[in-house]
């Protein structure tokens, strides 16, 4: 069992700068849990913390329901993947595996079998003798692996693994990161600021931002059900688009209006939700891929015009990036085939079914 | 007009570039002229010291003729100083020395090192700034102070006396030299090495010896370098000729009232300033790469 419990951790730097503020998590044994958050939010921090490579200011890490606060990082039973990969430059591939291992004295046979074994679930065998110069950095990144499944510890914490990378070699690292982690079963930690890798590798994800837990959810959750307007901005690319409105009633039913006078009509069976809101300004919270081309059908669907100031033909789709009074810059994800230039007048569909109204004040997804 | 102004721009390129490779040219050409001359003025000694070597002592004396010139070259200077069992004393108390010092040195600065660039504890980055100030103190101003000390542990005319001071003055230098050199290791690979299960030594001995081994020889090369060459100590600590090293006692033992018997000194001397020679000859790359390890690793 290596569950992995948080209980209100607080890591204060010299000068008072408090990186992390007092978060509790509880990780499940075998989860995939990803730490996401912009740069500075204490999600590295925390990490860490896990590792034990920085002292806790306050609270308290369990590692298997055992109290780690004051057990050294060898004895934690954890392996760790670092962002620059941290490969022992001197030694082969193969010694770079063996080292945790050799280190606590296992047997010379024994060795050589997990070293084998991790060397095939990662596809490096033919690597094993050379030394890490001499390997790309999706190679090293595979050893990096390695090092951290021969040791089968009861915890695996990524650091941004995938950060130095290429595109392209990121999309398949990511996708062989899932498969090994499937593989082995292991409890994993993994920090990213690419929410695309968090939303594509966790079983639950920790949005993280100054120090405390934004939202904690499943991926699915997060992108359908954001708490905040952090979460809400945060998670999904291109970024959902935020609108300044008024919530009006409207005999028995809810407008909302928009910058322009533009009138949205609140679906009805969102109305009881936002009835204690009438009168007052919100944020409307809307992703791209529901302000789309013009349809009909539903009744949560609602047109309003707009000028596109830049086209990004991306083939399967196309962004259309356009403003509003009050706002910055807007997105709408088009059918490619819709024919769209700057500068002409565009009607678009909204789909209400699926926008957020935020307290501007306080920042909560109402 | 496009006809006419085609020609023109050419030229103008032409100008430009021809302009260019005048300007390397005065470069190099500057660059060779400046280096011929300080290449002159520094082999300029060692080889009258060779040509003095190889001439006879009547040579020598003889002041007619061109002194650059060898008319009839021997090697009786070189057989008599390697036939002079002082010398060869010299010579193995300078080796004796030398080695224990660079052992010294090491095992001293190499932990040091370590602890200060990488151990942060309180009071680090002053220890730091502290030693490289203490390389800044000459031996000229220390001598004195240890010579009491040196005569007080009673090592007064012994070579065990030299191995105790010259730390003073390689020990300093080494360990700055190395907190630069283990300052470019990335931190992720000792942190690697912690949760590989390493203690602080055996992150020392594993990873970080290894990987630094450009900047310990070139600190080695340094600490042979200065106990090698050392003068002013074993001025002031060593009078009995057993235990002198080659420095002092090339000039202190082969001159014999007056006579200076400049043939077998400059032989000696060659003699002496081979090692060196050899040892930067087999690690001058190491060397280079130890002492510009900070400027060249992200």
């Amino acid at each position: 069992m290596a569950q992995v419990s948080l209980r209100r951790l607080v890591k204060e730097y010299e000068g008072g700068v408090q990186a992390v503020k007092g978060i509790d998590l509880e990780i499940a044994d075998h989860e995939f849990v990803v730490l996401v958050g912009p740069s500075g939010c204490g999600k590295s921090t925390t990490l860490r913390m896990i590792a034990g490579l920085e002292d806790i200011t306050g609270g308290e890490i369990s590692i298997g329901g055992t109290v780690v606060n004051d057990i050294p990082p060898r004895d934690r039973d954890i392996a760790m993947v670092f962002q620059n990969y941290a490969l022992y430059p001197h030694m082969t591939v193969f010694d770079n595996m063996a080292f945790g291992l050799v280190l606590r004295k296992f047997r010379k046979e024994e060795i050589q079998r997990r070293v084998m074994e991790a060397a095939r679930i990662l596809d490096i065998t033919q690597l094993l003798d050379r030394k890490p110069r001499a390997l790309s950095g999706g190679q090293r990144q595979r050893v990096a692996m390695g090092r951290a499944i021969v040791r089968d510890p009861k915890v695996f914490l990524f650091d941004e693994p995938l950060s130095n990378l290429d595109a392209k070699l990121r999309v398949q690292m990511r996708t062989e990161i899932k498969k090994v982690v499937q593989t082995v079963r292991t409890t994993t930690v993994y920090v990213t600021h690419d929410q695309v890798e968090a939303m594509t590798l966790a079983d639950r994800v920790v949005v993280m931002n100054g120090g405390i837990i934004e939202q904690v959810g499943p991926p699915q959750e997060l992108y359908h059900r954001p708490a905040t307007r952090f979460v809400a901005g945060f998670i999904g690319s291109p970024a959902m688009n935020f609108i300044p409105a008024r919530v009006e009633p409207a005999s028995g039913a809810l407008n909302l209006r928009l910058p322009g006078d533009i009138l949205l009509p609140i679906p009805p069976e969102r109305s009881d939700r936002y009835r204690s809101q009438g009168g007052r300004e919100v944020l409307l919270g809307i992703r791209p891929e529901h302000l789309t081309e013009t349809r009909q059908g539903r009744a949560t669907y609602a047109d309003l015009e707009v000028v596109p100031e830049v086209i990004e033909p991306m083939g399967m789709e196309t962004l259309v990036h356009f403003h509003m009074e009050g706002t910055r810059d807007l997105c709408a994800r088009l059918d490619p085939t819709i024919p769209a230039a700057p500068g002409q007048p565009l009607r678009l569909t909204a789909d209400l079914a699926n926008m957020h109204l935020v307290d501007p004040q306080s920042g909560k997804v109402l | 007009m496009s006809a006419t102004a085609a020609p023109r721009a050419a030229h103008g390129i032409f100008h430009k570039a021809g302009s260019l490779r005048a300007e390397r040219r005065w470069a190099l050409w500057s660059a060779y002229v400046s280096l011929i001359i300080a290449a002159i003025v520094m082999l300029a000694p060692p080889f009258y010291m060779l040509i003095t070597a190889l001439k006879t002592s009547a040579e020598i004396a003889d002041l007619g003729g061109n002194p650059w010139i060898v008319r009839s070259p021997t090697l009786e200077n070189f057989a008599a100083i390697l036939g002079n069992e002082m010398f060869r004393g010299f010579f193995w108390n300078s080796i004796q020395v030398t080695v224990l010092v660079v052992i010294v040195t090491m095992l001293i600065s190499v932990p040091a090192a370590f602890a200060l660039s990488r151990m942060r504890f309180w009071g680090s980055q002053w220890l730091a700034t502290g030693v490289f100030l203490t390389y800044l103190v000459p031996d000229t101003l220390l001598f004195i102070p240890l010579y009491q000390i040196v005569g007080g542990l009673g090592l007064l005319n012994s070579t065990w006396g030299l191995v105790l001071v010259y730390p003073t003055l390689t020990v300093p230098f080494c360990t700055w030299i190395m907190i630069g050199y283990f300052a470019s290791i990335p931190k992720e690979l000792d942190e690697a090495a912690l949760i590989d299960g390493a203690g602080w030594l055996q992150m020392l001995w594993r990873i970080f010896i290894p990987v630094a081994l450009p900047g310990i020889i070139a600190a080695t090369i340094f600490a042979f370098t200065v106990s090698w060459a050392a003068f002013v100590y074993p001025t002031a600590f060593i009078t009995r000729p057993d235990e002198m090293p080659l420095t002092i006692g090339v000039v202190s033992q082969l001159i014999r009232g007056d006579t200076f018997a400049w043939g077998q000194l400059m032989a000696g001397a060659l003699l002496a300033a081979l090692p060196p020679v050899v040892v930067y000859a087999f690690l001058m790359d190491y060397y280079v790469a130890g002492l510009t390890a900070g400027a060249t690793k992200g």
